[in-house]
């Protein structure tokens, strides 16, 4: 373990990153629950909103890709 | 992310040499980071660094990429696409066609059941047409049979009263023969002389309110 | 580093899946060297085409299964233009459904076992990213001019706040493609790097017949995905058409 504090750095941090895609999740979960919750109120309206769902979706977990991106580079590219 | 974890089990297990063989390893491992530039013989068989990072690989990826997409694009947009549309529109043509035919299918059949109706409505109005006429016809005979048995009953009634009457009349002549007669017997028998015309007329008279 | 870890019976190598080579021999890659990356193009083009151009040459009014899914892609792709860009976006729809096939197509082969995934390289959707966001960046300056800036500077806000909003619009309009790119490669490598990791953990009998579920459960999951993530692409294109037809709020 001698001497390498800046790896040892590296993949606390990749580690940390990993809590990104925790929180992207609590994203996507809560995305699809109101969507679900709406389209129970309401089911013959939710037909028309899927895409919007879609939408929605994707940008919630495209931050959580982030965060995967930065464990990447973090453990291969730095 | 494992080799950190290996490094360790090796400073565990050889605590002699372990220093060595940690710096002979991270210094390894240090050399594998991709370098572009330095890393473009050989890469593919140490795949050290995030392949995707690889930016040697770049130029062949993003080449053949446009070769595909504009192949795939141009078989999609002049031979799949005019295909699935017209098969599409042929579909929509077929079941408009169809529910057009099914829409004439019922307006004949609506118009032959009015006409079906109509020959229904028709033939019952005949049959009433014929029943009156019949019924007419029978009322006809029957007024005729009526009205000659009438005719025929009021000869015989006629017929017969003329017989009555005769037989009336004869009655009363006769009677009035035999009760003359009888007068005049009778008074001969208690010593009168018989008088006819006196005979008659007191027997008339005596009759008239007996007989009538 | 993760990939050299050797010993114990444990082998993991989840990003050797993705190393560009050489098809014939081995070598330097130049840009005309045929790889195992044209290998899977060819091969995503080559599906995409069986399926709309063989799938519906029998141009049967009543389709068979090949013919139906073809119309089914097409109708789904169709219907997603008109409901978002509007009826003025189905002149771009054979390139937006050449998207869809290819990004489908790729993510699909990829998940084949011993195949390579073309979509999960950042280059390959970069290019597809940056070919949308400049194609809809050109489309909104030929179709409204200056107007198109409308986009960025919000006119049913408070003065106030428009420069401030106008920022946030402007970064969030150049982080598309970025973004784009990114949520679709990110997903594939997370993915099948996932499945390597538990199939590397089947190498332990213990834990093998776990590891092994999980392989097929992920697997299940990633062929979700595949269809979800060339989707959202999509319908993420079809949304940035609609920006660059009808640019004001």
């Amino acid at each position: 373990m001698e001497g390498n504090i800046g790896e040892l750095g590296q993949y606390i941090g990749v580690g940390l990153t990993a809590f990104g895609m925790g929180f992207a999740a609590l994203g996507v979960g809560n995305v699809a629950g109101n969507f679900l919750s709406g389209a129970l109120r309401n089911p013959s309206a939710a037909a028309g909103q899927t895409a919007t769902l879609f939408i929605g979706m994707a940008f919630a977990e495209a931050l959580g890709i982030f965060s995967f991106l930065v464990a990447l580079l973090l453990m291969f590219a730095v | 992310m494992f080799s950190l974890l290996q490094e360790a089990a090796t400073t565990a297990v050889e605590t002699t040499e372990g220093v060595a063989v940690v710096v002979d390893e991270t210094h390894a491992a240090g050399a594998h980071v991709p370098t572009p530039g330095v890393e473009l013989v050989g890469h593919a068989e140490e795949a050290a660094g995030l392949p995707q990072l690889d930016i040697a690989t770049f130029g062949n990826q993003i080449f053949w990429l446009v070769v595909t997409l504009v192949v795939l694009y141009l078989v999609l947009s002049r031979v799949a696409l005019p295909r699935i549309a017209a098969v599409l529109s042929d579909r929509q043509g077929a079941v408009t066609g169809d529910l057009m035919a099914a829409e004439e299918f019922k307006h004949k059949a609506r118009e032959a059941e009015a006409a079906y109706d109509k020959a229904l409505a028709d033939a019952r109005h005949e049959a009433q047409a014929i029943v009156a006429q019949n019924r007419a016809e029978i009322q006809a005979q029957l007024d005729a049979a009526i009205a000659k048995a009438d005719a025929e009953i009021a000869a015989r009634t006629a017929e017969s009263e003329t017989r009555i009457r005769e037989i009336r009349a004869s009655a009363e002549t006769d009677a009035r023969q035999v009760a003359r007669d009888v007068t005049a017997e009778l008074v001969t028998a208690f010593g009168g002389r018989t008088d006819d015309a006196a005979v008659g007329a007191a027997v008339d008279g005596r009759m008239k309110g007996a007989l009538q | 580093m993760a990939t050299e870890a050797t010993g114990g019976g444990l082998e993991f190598h989840p990003m050797d899946q993705f190393v560009v080579s050489p098809l014939f021999g081995a070598g330097e890659v130049h840009w005309y060297t045929p790889t195992n990356v044209t290998l899977w193009l060819a091969l995503t083009a080559l599906a995409s085409i069986a399926l709309l151009v063989l799938g519906t040459r029998g141009r049967a009014i009543v389709p068979n299964r090949a013919q139906s899914m073809a119309e089914m892609a097409y109708g789904l792709v169709h219907k997603m233009i008109e409901d978002i860009a509007g009826k003025d976006g189905l002149q771009y729809f054979p390139y937006v459904l050449t998207l869809f096939m290819f990004v489908v197509f790729a993510n699909l082969l990829g998940l084949i076992p011993m195949a390579f995934t073309v979509t999960s390289h950042i280059a390959v959707t970069g290019v597809l990213a940056l070919a949308v966001f400049f194609g809809v960046t050109i489309i909104g300056f030929v179709k409204n001019g200056a107007h198109f800036l409308d986009l960025f500077w919000v006119r049913s806000a408070p003065l106030a706040v428009r420069p401030i909003l106008a920022v946030i619009e402007v970064i969030s309009y150049f982080v598309r493609p970025l973004s784009l790119s990114i949520r679709l490669a990110g997903n594939m490598i997370a993915g099948h790097a996932v499945i390597k990791v538990f199939a590397g953990f089947a190498a332990i009998a213990a834990v093998a017949p776990v590891a092994i579920i999980a392989v097929v459960g992920m697997y299940a999951f990633e062929v979700l995905v595949a269809f979800v993530q060339a989707y959202v692409f999509t319908i993420l294109t079809c949304v940035y058409l609609k920006d660059a037809l009808h640019p004001s709020h």
